[in-house]
């Protein structure tokens, strides 16, 4: 009798386990418009989850993200163009959630830093090659009379070995 | 010119540093990084007015909270559930505020079902003077909160002071809010 019971019991741990994922993931309504529901998809795809930071909150499966998506979905079936809809966000969140980041002030060092470490490693390279071919030229030029004296005294010294 | 050998090994030094440059440069972006917080993202609502919104009251408790109850005086507005964990760690400090009368305690409750908020608050007391319920999350979207707990300072006039993430600490509010408060009822901009 027990051994039965137990059984049940195992089965039944084993059925709550299969229905677990549903629980973890709740699925969006789409848009009834699908040319409406693809801007909302597009606008998702911009914005980044506040919670797991570097995602978008269309791939997030956090509450505040599916929130958002579905703000998102109700700007745009408003009647909000795709700027105003990101906009009505940014005013909540900042330009933190924006995954790709206006350019300002604040911003350019982000997007003109790439550019600049660029322009600043060729410079060096150029900068060392010239450095380089200094001395190599300076190979084929006679030797002045101070060297001469030392090369010289070395050729000499090799001599009394 | 004359001394060619003498220029190449001042050049030869001056590359000897550039690892240590490097590992200098590198190392000061990594400690700086050491004190950032990228779980905290700063609010872009400082300084501005608390957005428009009215939430109904708690089952069977009154007073719910919208834009106008915050204009008047100084309060705190805490952003709270009863799913939050460490919610109940700063609980007891908010508790301490409101028996001593140091300032108005409001509270945002959100995401949560009515009954368990009210049990929440049954069980570890309720140091809020309104509390607006927040079933939907959408005011706290227009509050910009992305997770709880929160704590807003708001002035007298209605403006959003600064805003406090994660649970408020004593050492938050010793060295953060009452300050901020004090500074406040002197007059003074306050910084937090």
């Amino acid at each position: 009798m027990l051994m039965v019971n137990l059984r049940c019991l195992i089965v039944a741990i084993c059925l709550v386990g299969l229905v677990a994922p549903a629980w973890s993931v709740a699925v969006d309504t789409p848009l009834a418009d699908p040319s409406l529901e693809a801007r909302a998809r597009a606008i998702h795809k911009q914005l980044r989850c506040l919670v797991c930071q570097n995602q978008s909150i269309e791939d997030s499966n956090s509450s505040l993200a599916r929130d958002l998506r579905i703000l998102v979905r109700d700007r745009v079936t408003a009647g909000d163009s795709d700027a105003a809809a990101i906009d009505f966000v940014v005013d909540r969140y900042g330009d933190w959630v924006l995954l790709r980041p206006p350019m300002k002030w604040g911003t350019a060092i982000l997007w003109l830093g790439p550019a600049l470490f660029l322009i600043l490693a060729l410079t060096l390279i150029v900068f060392w090659y010239r450095r380089r071919q200094g001395p190599d030229a300076a190979i084929g030029a006679p030797l002045n009379a101070n060297e001469k004296a030392q090369l010289r005294a070395l050729l000499d010294d090799g001599d009394h070995t | 010119m004359n001394e060619p050998g003498l220029e190449q090994r001042s050049s030869r030094n001056w590359l000897g540093l550039l690892p240590l440059a490097v590992v200098l440069i590198i190392g000061g972006f990594l400690f700086a990084g050491l004190s950032l917080q990228p779980k905290e993202i700063p609010s872009v609502l400082i300084g501005k007015a608390v957005p428009e919104f009215d939430l109904p009251a708690l089952p069977n408790r009154p007073k719910g909270l919208k834009t106008g109850d915050l204009k008047g005086q100084i309060s705190l507005v805490n952003v709270f559930a009863s799913w939050c964990v460490s919610c109940r760690a700063e609980h007891p400090l908010f508790m301490k505020l409101s028996t001593h009368g140091v300032v108005p305690v409001h509270g945002l409750n959100y995401k949560d079902e009515g009954p368990a908020a009210i049990g929440w608050l049954r069980r570890y007391g309720d140091p809020y003077d309104r509390v607006g319920h927040d079933l939907k999350g959408r005011v706290g979207i227009d509050w910009g909160v992305y997770g709880v707990p929160e704590t807003f300072l708001v002035d007298a006039e209605g403006r959003i002071v600064c805003k406090h993430i994660g649970p408020v600490m004593a050492r938050d509010l010793e060295e953060k809010l009452l300050p901020a408060i004090h500074a406040l009822r002197q007059g003074d901009t306050a910084q937090c």
